[in-house]
């Protein structure tokens, strides 16, 4: 599984080194059931599921912070990319669109939903 | 240089401030940009999978587009679109096998690898038109406006399609200065406003938000400038939703940063649409005079 992550990500989940700097700057992180640095730990130990039911890769607002500032070089964002597809490619979706509010349906901006649903639906 | 102009959907509909003020501008400086006659949506985000090229397709078609209209440059407004339009242009530009997939793959189309170049139209400015020739293009200098320029996340990051590079970018500020402004530094200048999680995660994206505008609010800024309509939707539309019960922040006028330069040019005011932004924005600058308040 972590060669699977790997293999989608194009990156290399061996060279985290658990500095935390991925957590410390993720505008997410404090809304996260756990930090995408100890989701890192996790992926590397093949732990996916755990990954999966805390819904990191939800949070992300692919803002890219982690990409630019990882100490490692390590696209922190492609790697939880690569933990939605997993999902997303067995058609699992990871929203519902039915449960966005109305009013957010009405106002919100295509951009929104163009990237959200790109994100997060099968 | 030969310009094209890539709209994008959101500039045609909830964004026509966007897309209305920065076009007059452009016209008002003496630039000629063909917008593009056939675009389609760019995909909003760049696709991070290294196996997957169907989602650059949409991006790269828009490059193809601006290549058979016979321009070399194209210009683009929202953040979003900037980000992918650039980052495919770079795959295409630097990933010969990619690159190669994709154009076998797009048979209808003529082969592509780079030949354009995507600008946001902030580095247009300075690039092409130079701060210099603004400031003396400037007719309603906005003096005394302190306006905190929100670079947000995709026109910076990643670093290869940064606008401004480092970690304490200036373009944005030098804008402002150019159109008699005061930018106004402020610590969450480059922060992330919460994006697409409005959807999902309706209330840490509120939390994000939030001290975006604090942070501004501590700086000491009038009004905040944006360049995305997410941005946009989160720190204005939604800014009523996200001071609730957060006490001791005070509402703050948002705008495009177009708006604010047609406005400096001495445009008709009509062309900014301030009827799409928050009413505070439209008071803000009638109460300073730099809009008649007819």
């Amino acid at each position: 599984m972590v060669e699977k992550i790997n293999e989608i990500s194009g990156e290399n989940l061996r060279k985290c080194m658990q500095c935390g700097t991925c957590s410390a700057i993720c505008p997410m992180g404090e809304a996260m059931p756990i930090t995408p640095r100890r989701g890192m730990m996790l992926l590397q130990y093949g732990e996916i599921e755990a990954v999966q039911e805390a819904a990191i890769g939800t949070f992300c607002a692919s803002c890219h912070t982690c990409e630019v500032r990882c100490p490692r070089g390590i696209s922190v964002a492609k790697v939880y990319e690569a933990v939605r597809l997993l999902a997303l490619r067995d058609n699992i979706n990871l929203i519902e669109p039915e449960a966005i509010p109305k009013e957010t349906l009405a106002e919100a901006p295509q951009i929104a939903f163009v990237s959200g649903f790109r994100k997060l639906t099968a | 240089m030969k310009l094209a102009y890539y709209p994008g959907c959101t500039l045609k509909t909830k964004a026509q401030n966007l897309d209305r003020s920065a076009m007059a501008a452009l016209e008002a400086l003496g630039v000629e940009a063909l917008e593009l006659p056939r675009w389609n949506c760019c995909g909003a985000v760049f696709s991070l999978a290294d196996d997957d090229l169907i989602h650059h397709l949409a991006p790269v078609r828009n490059l193809i587009r601006t290549m058979e209209s016979g321009c070399d440059t194209l210009v683009t407004l929202c953040s979003q679109c900037y980000n992918t339009l650039a980052r495919a242009n770079l795959l295409m530009r630097e990933d010969a096998e990619k690159r190669d997939t994709i154009n076998r793959f797009m048979t209808e189309e003529p082969d592509y690898a780079g030949e354009i170049e995507v600008q946001h139209y902030l580095s247009f400015l300075r690039d092409s038109v130079g701060w210099e020739k603004l400031r003396a293009a400037v007719e309603v200098p906005l003096e005394g406006l302190k306006v905190a320029p929100f670079y947000g996340c995709t026109l910076l990051r990643p670093n290869e399609v940064a606008i401004d590079g480092g970690p304490s970018p200036r373009l944005f500020d030098e804008f402002l200065a150019a159109l008699g402004a005061e930018p106004t530094r402020f610590s969450a200048a480059t922060e992330c406003c919460g994006s697409y999680q409005c959807l999902i995660h309706a209330d840490a994206e509120s939390e994000r938000a939030a001290e975006v505008l604090a942070s501004a609010e501590r700086a000491a800024a009038d009004a905040l400038a944006l360049s995305c309509p997410l941005c946009e939707y989160n720190l204005g539309t939604r800014q009523g939703a996200v001071l609730e019960g957060r006490e001791g922040l005070a509402p703050l006028p948002t705008y495009y940063f177009s708006q604010l330069l047609a406005l400096a040019l001495g445009l008709d005011p009509e062309l900014c649409r301030f009827d799409l932004n928050q009413p505070p924005a439209l008071q803000l600058v009638q109460e300073r005079d730099f809009v008649s308040s007819s």
